[in-house]
């Protein structure tokens, strides 16, 4: 399941049009990530504050939010333009793949809360394969 | 048994009471076959599926649609007994109609993408939660009677 030609302009028009938002993006991903699948928590349990609207919550949420649109300037080679950062979650991270889905299923959720009308079926798809083939390449480097 | 605390209860009614199943219903089930077209192999007898326009103006899946939703207003009356109130579905589901079980929860990702852009920001990170869980049990419930 690669990006067609099409669908990379999509995702490209797509984050460039919410860039202005993209730090309330991230910080409202993340903040969904934890309330609505607690599990995640484990990952984040060295930091004091692990309320959903606290400051380390957001802080994280822009910076993982900044690791995305990254992807988008490297959308033509993922694998290749994100390998210090699989190499990061692989070898210090150790984030289990898994949570790569349940996060973009809660960016998309918040691209449709903040971009109702944008956020039609075709960007959707578009922007759901881009999430995916993200989750791929940051992997990459796992086994 | 499912544990529902008060404020998942109050989440859960409070999102259904401004539900419009005419307009949620089929914007659900088009946006689920864009986004998995593979899920579209259950829909040969609904007419034109041949692109995103021509499934979003689909007026059999438009119908289909408001009924699927429909079937979750069992469950919100009987939140104590997800389990047995979809017993039947369940049967349905698998024996008449062979629907492999993970495309209800494509299903349901897309229903709760598209109660996030009618609700925005009152679709709050709690109310999430809560609307999951309760999609996830009617999820479980709908795959019970597989085998």
């Amino acid at each position: 399941m690669s990006l067609s030609a099409k669908e990379k302009v999509i995702v490209k028009d797509f984050f460039a049009k919410v860039s202005s938002r993209s730090d309330e993006i991230g910080a409202e991903a993340l903040a969904r990530l934890i309330v609505v699948y607690p599990q995640t928590k484990s990952y984040f349990a060295h930091w004091k504050d692990l309320s959903p609207n606290g400051a380390p919550v957001r802080k994280h949420g822009i910076t993982v939010m900044g690791g995305v649109y990254e992807a988008v300037s490297k959308i033509d080679d993922l694998a290749g333009g994100l390998l210090t950062l699989s190499e990061l979650h692989a070898f210090v991270l150790r984030v289990d793949p898994v949570n790569f889905k349940i996060l973009s299923h809660c960016i998309m959720v918040v691209l449709s809360m903040l971009f109702a009308e944008e956020f039609t079926p075709q960007i959707h798809v578009a922007v759901d394969k881009f999430l995916a083939l993200v989750a791929l390449a940051l992997a990459e480097k796992y086994r | 048994m499912v544990v529902w605390t008060d404020e998942e209860r109050a989440a859960i009614s409070d999102i259904f009471s401004k539900l419009d199943y005419d307009d949620v219903g089929p914007k659900c089930l088009s946006r689920c076959l864009i986004v998995y077209p593979w899920t579209q192999r259950y829909f040969g007898a609904f007419g034109n599926l041949y692109n995103a326009e021509a499934i979003m103006n689909n007026p059999l899946i438009a119908k289909h649609g408001t009924t699927v939703l429909r079937g979750l207003e069992r469950a919100l009356k009987n939140m104590d007994d997800i389990k047995n109130t979809y017993a039947e579905l369940s049967i349905l589901h698998s024996e008449k109609l062979r629907v492999d079980p993970d495309n209800f929860k494509l299903l349901s990702d897309c229903l709760t993408i598209v109660i996030a852009a009618k609700m925005g920001t009152a679709f709050t990170p709690e109310y999430q939660a809560s609307f999951q869980k309760f999609l996830s049990v009617v999820v479980s419930a709908l795959g019970r009677q597989y085998h």
